[in-house]
């Protein structure tokens, strides 16, 4: 059969779409125990709740959020195919990502330091709430890390890919769907920061 | 029947690449089909095996062949085998990807480079299963469900099967992104939603349900490793956690998970039945719209895995309610199907004795689900043998027999060589008495009282224990003459035709085996899948 290679953007969007619908539905397990904790132990949750570092968090809500920024700025910087525009505002999303796990860092060992961390000996003395919500708050925001990372390293490989020419302005879906996978790693972040910063 | 020669210029070789990395590093949708083929039958073989051990095992009271630690290994790595490896894999990653790019007039699916990392996944978390087998603490002994707390505590290499089965759930979801969106942005000119054969309706639907079920598992599965590896203690009772939530989780995906098994082997039934009964299917739409209603309903009633478990009276009354809901759709399949066999003109290849079968096993196996589905009777027979005849029904009886079924209907079409009718056909007969003498016997027993997963069973139960393990050996029997027949005529069998059942759906309009590109030109739609006055044009 003849034909010219093509590339169906419709497509690659819908798919990329259902990816990210996929890793919602991933946190939602992580969100669900959330909520079946919290009517369990009302108490130990709001007292634990109120323990963690409400600065830390909300600085990483704006380092984040600002980073989602930066990269719907590189999508429409690649639409008018200013390159280095490009390059720059990338290079700022993942500067955020490194700056967000470095705070990450500097918490975690913070919270460690004070001998908490699932399965330590003092959650195992406290109240069980207590170890519940910890084991949640770790693991919820270890799989978002994990995430960021993810997204980081796929930003910076279509940051190469715009740099070496395969993605520019006519084609570059790519970047779209690296910027919309950030989004969601954002996306995820604003739920989790209320949940375990705010709200209790 | 037509005796055309196979076209040198098939998919097998018109690339001019054959070697093996030509094929494990191919793109093209029909190898990736043939690939998983071969490995999740492969993965059903050994899983048959490990089925005939414990059978052995069963035979008579007390030690037979193992003990209770191999026992319990034993019917676990045949679960997970069986389930992970086989069935939730086999139905898209096989067949799906081997017909459903043709039959939508397509070349290939949307992302065939993301098809073949899902293949590779799949592999990889096959190797990992394995390997956990024979490492660590030796095979999981915790059952296929790895249910807490026992799947936290036990000394057996638990985390590295779970990751394995984690791999091969990132796999699924990929197929199923991969699938859902080759349907909607690649069916040929005139293949409008209406003219869909149902095969490619039912792998749509599953590919929602591979979709949107499978982070579950992922997250589950993630929990087990964080109970093992960091003591989280999020289902540990003694530090606040509840294991009924795991239940939940584990539930949440895997009863939908029975409807990625079940759905594309209806659809393999609603494509034979017509062809064979030289009728257009009755009530298409019907058919079409229970796969999706059976795919959002079946997803709200997990809940009837856990009645014993400790859930409020309201919520049993509800999931109870919800599972009897979900039954409807399955029926309206099967009255369409019996519909569609009225006054047509019946013949009973091999092909068709499977679909046959398959709706009388898995109407067995749907109506017991009831009976475990309404929690008052469900309290008698929870966890007995009563519940492993059942869902052998379902998922052997009834999605195992339709992938038999396709394996004799569409596999010539990619060999271009046809297995012989007369072997087949007693082959199936093996097979089929074999199947319920087997099964059939477990549930007499269930109900009676036998409970599942020991290796042991008090002296009462010891004759209908023998029927049962005999009939184990008459489906071997069934078995091995089937493989030997079809492998046999797909490598040196006689030629087929571009359409040997005379079906109308558009795989039968192309050469056999087809080509590469599938179609010399783009097709354009003119008739639907049902229509046999233009079978064999597009
Ligand atoms: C010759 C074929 C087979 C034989 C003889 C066989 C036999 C058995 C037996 C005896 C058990 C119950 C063990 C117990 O609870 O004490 C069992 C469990 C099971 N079988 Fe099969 N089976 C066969 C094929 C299959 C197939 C085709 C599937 C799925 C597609 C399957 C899926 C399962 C599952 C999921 C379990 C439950 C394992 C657990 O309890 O964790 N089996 N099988
Ligand atoms: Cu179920």
């Amino acid at each position: 059969m003849n034909h010219a290679p093509h590339k169906d953007y419709g497509g690659a969007k819908l798919g990329m779409w259902l990816f990210l619908f996929t890793e919602l539905l991933l946190f939602s397990g992580l969100f669900l125990l959330y909520a079946t904790y919290l009517s369990r132990y009302p108490r130990e949750f709001t007292a634990a709740g109120r323990d963690m570092h409400v600065g830390f968090g909300t600085l990483n809500t704006v380092i984040l959020i600002t980073s989602s920024l930066l990269a719907a700025m590189a999508v429409t910087a690649i639409q008018r195919n200013e390159r280095r525009n490009v390059l720059l505002l990338l290079g700022g999303t993942i500067l955020c990502a490194v700056t967000f796990l470095c705070n990450k860092y500097l918490e975690w060992s913070a919270e460690i330091g004070n001998g908490i961390y699932p399965g330590s000996p003092r959650l195992a003395n406290g109240p069980p709430g207590e170890s519940v919500f910890y084991s949640l708050y770790y693991i919820t925001v270890g799989l978002h890390g994990l995430h960021v990372l993810v997204g980081a390293t796929l930003l910076a490989v279509v940051a190469v890919r715009v740099k070496r020419g395969t993605v520019h302005a006519g084609d570059f879906v790519l970047l779209e769907n690296g910027a919309l996978y950030w989004h969601l790693v954002d996306l995820i972040w604003i739920f989790i920061f209320p949940l375990y910063y705010l709200i209790l | 029947m037509a005796t055309v020669q196979p076209t040198p210029t098939s998919f097998w070789n018109d690339t001019g690449k054959t070697g093996i990395t030509s094929w494990i590093f191919s793109t093209d949708h029909k190898r990736i089909g043939l690939l998983y083929f071969y490995s999740t039958f492969g993965f059903f073989l050994v899983g048959v095996l490990l089925g005939l051990l414990l059978r052995i095992e069963l035979m008579a009271p007390g030690r037979t062949i193992m003990g209770p630690a191999t026992y319990n290994a034993t019917f676990t790595v045949h679960g997970v085998v069986m389930i992970f490896l086989f069935i939730i894999p086999g139905m898209p990653g096989a067949f799906g990807n081997l017909v459903m790019p043709i039959q939508i007039g397509a070349r290939d699916v949307a992302f065939p480079r993301l098809n073949l990392f899902s293949w590779w996944l799949y592999a990889i978390g096959a190797v990992i299963v394995l390997t956990s087998l024979f490492t660590g603490g030796g095979p999981p002994d915790t059952g296929w469900t790895f249910y807490v707390p026992f799947s936290a505590r036990t000394g057996t290499n638990v985390s590295l099967a779970v990751l394995g089965v984690f791999v091969i759930g990132f796999s699924s979801i990929l197929t199923g992104i991969n699938f859902v969106t080759t349907i909607h942005r690649l069916r040929a000119e005139g293949m409008t939603w209406g003219r869909l054969p149902l095969f490619v309706w039912s792998i749509y639907a599953t590919a929602w349900v591979q979709v949107l079920a499978t982070p579950i598992l992922g997250i589950t599965l993630v929990l087990i490793m964080a109970e093992r590896i960091l003591g989280a203690g999020l289902f540990d009772p003694g530090r606040g956690g509840d294991p009924v939530m795991y239940q939940h989780l584990f539930w949440i995906y895997s009863h939908p998970a029975v409807y990625i098994m079940i759905l594309p082997a209806m659809g393999v039934i609603s494509d034979v039945i017509p062809v064979f009964a030289r009728k257009p299917i009755f009530g298409y739409k019907m058919i079409a719209f229970s796969s999706l209603a059976i795919a959002a309903a079946g997803s709200l009633v997990w809940g009837h895995h856990m009645y014993t478990s400790g859930m409020s009276d309201t919520a049993i009354l509800v999931f109870s309610f919800l599972t009897f809901v979900v039954a409807i759709p399955s029926a309206i399949k099967v009255f369409n199907w019996v519909s569609t066999l009225y006054k047509g003109s019946i013949s009973l290849e091999a092909p068709m004795l499977f679909a046959l079968s398959f709706i009388l096993l898995f109407s067995i196996g749907g109506l017991t689900g009831l009976i475990l589905g309404a929690a008052a009777t469900d309290i008698h027979v929870h966890d007995t043998h009563f519940v492993v005849g059942h869902f052998h029904y379902v998922m052997f009886g009834g999605a195992g027999f339709a992938f038999f079924s396709a394996m004799h209907y569409w596999l010539p079409k990619f060999y271009g060589r046809k297995y012989a009718e007369k072997p087949a056909v007693i082959a199936w007969a093996f097979m089929f008495t074999g199947f319920n003498i087997l099964y059939f016997s477990m549930m007499v027993l269930g109900l009676k009282g036998m409970p599942r997963r020991y290796y042991d069973y008090l002296p009462e139960f010891a004759p209908l224990n023998l029927v049962s393990t005999i009939g184990s050996w008459i489906l071997a029997v069934g078995l091995i003459i089937m493989l030997v027949n079809l492998f046999r005529g797909l490598f040196w069998g006689e030629p087929v035709g571009s359409n040997p059942w005379g079906g109308a759906t558009l795989e039968w309009s192309i050469p056999t085996p087809p080509p590469t590109e599938n179609f010399d030109q783009e097709p354009v739609v003119t008739h639907g899948p049902y229509d046999f006055t233009k079978a064999g044009v597009p």
